[in-house]
């Protein structure tokens, strides 16, 4: 924090920051629900919650539970305590974030709520990161989570309903994931000590919304897509970089129709990242064995695919640069009735492993 | 609008907005994979043909029994609201409907359906604003509109009546 950083200029290209002193990740968690502990990933989650209720009343208290959770279980893996923590950011699907609000209320954390539908996750760290850089805090936290019940009910049918999903239609991640992000103090000789990586938060780019004028809310991977490959094609021309700079891009909740539009996408821009793209939707869920379709969403899917997978193939020097994207679709129920289309944001946060 | 071949280029260099709507719209139909309707029908016409035989099994049963024509008509309904509606609280219904699609969607059993399934999902938010108003948020429409065209046929058939046709 030389006189020389600070007066260093973080604004990169059009919609990036590059952190004159990146963040690092201290911690991360991840509680999943059943159905995520059975698919692919199973394996790499802090917990698997069985009762999809959560001990609690309603989906949306299951959903609250969980938040709070992980909220703790990052604390916890940080080795800090609540007080240690300046600021939570927080937000996740129901109206008025109701699961974060009645999640985190007991933390007593000093909290922004966010919204940026599952995109969430890439919001919540692109504004803690910020934070810290900044100097406004020396460790924050940013949590999300989904619930499949709650987000059956606010924006489907109920439950019980007997409906054919169609096979664009995703499957809403049932979890919670959590990142502990703080000013980077490590010394060089510390380095050494450590088996694992340290992850910091290099920059990020943040989205625009982008609205091709896709109405079916049934295909989100479609109404997403455009703003996946708008985000990703910026901040590759704002860092002045091509897509192999990155081990991964892994974007949030495309699934098998959205990845497929976002590789073509990019290709007309002159990028190919055919080779090292990677959805979290896809990745958490087999869809034969699972019956997911187009794959998992929800603002859960990036967060505890990061959280959980991510970060631990980073930590063990697997992949060192990551562009973690996650997609949000920006529709409600009622704009969906009074004939809006559905837009969608996407926002990059660039990871990097020290010392790589 | 013949043009099945819209690319993702034609979207990206597209400029005019509702141009580059209408033609992302053709790209993501094409990229989309769809149920295969012709099975789908096979399955519905099974399901739906093995809901309305039960239905047709009640209606035998109950005349056998000695109800009327019409009695029997009103207990095979209620039978098969009862069916699924216990189906719907056991989690059965919804796997059956997956399967079956249309065929366990027209037939009463589905009505019922859409009517048990919010009565179980919103019974947390208590008896007068959870059950009490969201009972009907999927069945409502059937339930207004038709009601609402019957009238409108029972209009037209006192005009015809009034016009000697029928």
């Amino acid at each position: 924090m030389s006189e020389q950083n600070m007066t260093t200029n973080k604004i990169t290209g059009k919609q990036s920051i590059l952190f004159t002193n990146p963040p690092l990740i201290l911690s991360g968690s991840s509680i999943a629900g059943k159905k995520e502990g059975e698919g692919p990933l199973g394996s790499f989650f802090d917990e698997i919650e069985e009762d999809s209720m959560v001990g609690g009343k309603s989906w949306e208290d299951a959903e609250s539970k969980l938040m709070k959770r992980a909220a703790e279980k990052a604390i916890e893996k940080a080795g800090l305590t609540n007080q240690d923590i300046r600021f939570l950011i927080g937000g996740d699907l129901l109206g008025q974030l109701i699961a974060t609000s009645f999640g985190i209320v007991s933390l007593e954390i000093p909290m922004f709520g966010v919204y940026g539908a599952c995109s969430t996750m890439g919001e919540s760290m692109a504004l803690g990161a910020i934070l810290v850089d900044g100097g406004y805090a020396d460790k924050v936290i940013a949590v999300t989570s989904s619930h499949f019940a709650g987000a059956e009910k606010q924006f489907r049918f109920p439950l019980a309903y007997g409906n054919q999903r169609p096979f664009s239609a995703s499957w809403t991640v049932t979890g919670s994931g959590a990142v502990v992000i703080g000013k980077n103090d490590i010394k060089d000789n510390d380095k050494q000590k450590n088996v694992d990586k340290n992850i910091v938060i290099k920059g990020v780019t943040i989205g625009k919304i982008v609205d091709y004028g896709i109405k079916d809310s049934m295909n989100m991977g479609a109404c997403m897509a455009p703003a996946a490959y708008s985000t990703i094609s910026q901040n590759l021309k704002d860092m002045n970089q091509l897509p192999l700079y990155y081990d991964k891009i892994i974007t949030g909740d495309l699934g098998y129709v959205g990845k497929d539009i976002l590789i073509d996408l990019l290709k007309q821009d002159g990028f190919d990242i055919s080779s090292n793209h990677m959805d979290c939707g896809i990745e958490i869920f087999d869809k034969d064995s699972q019956d997911t379709h187009a794959g998992g969403s929800g603002c859960g899917c990036s967060a505890i695919t990061l959280t959980g997978f991510i970060l631990q193939k980073m930590r063990r020097g697997e992949w060192n640069r990551v562009l973690f994207v996650p997609t949000g679709s920006l529709q409600s129920t009622v704009s969906f009735n009074i004939g809006n289309s559905i837009p969608g944001i996407a926002h990059g946060i660039i990871l990097e492993t020290l010392n790589h | 609008m013949n043009d099945n071949n819209v690319s993702a280029q034609d979207v990206v260099i597209e400029s005019d907005k509702n141009t580059k709507e209408q033609k992302y719209n053709e790209y993501v139909k094409i990229m989309t994979p769809k149920h295969n309707w012709f099975i789908n029908m096979c399955k519905a016409f099974l399901i739906g043909g093995i809901i309305c035989t039960i239905g047709q099994g009640f209606n035998n049963l109950y005349k056998y029994w000695g109800a009327s024509e019409d009695l029997a008509a009103s207990y095979t309904t209620l039978s098969l609201v009862f069916l699924s509606v216990l189906l719907t609280g056991l989690n059965i219904y919804p796997k059956l409907a997956k399967f079956g699609g249309a065929g366990t969607l027209v037939p009463i059993t589905g009505f019922a359906n859409s009517v048990a399934a919010p009565a179980i999902e919103f019974k947390k938010e208590g008896q007068v604003f959870g059950i009490g108003c969201k009972v009907f948020t999927i069945a409502g429409p059937v339930i207004l509109y038709g009601i609402f065209s019957s009238w409108v046929l029972g209009i037209i058939y006192y005009i015809l009546i009034q016009l000697g046709v029928v």
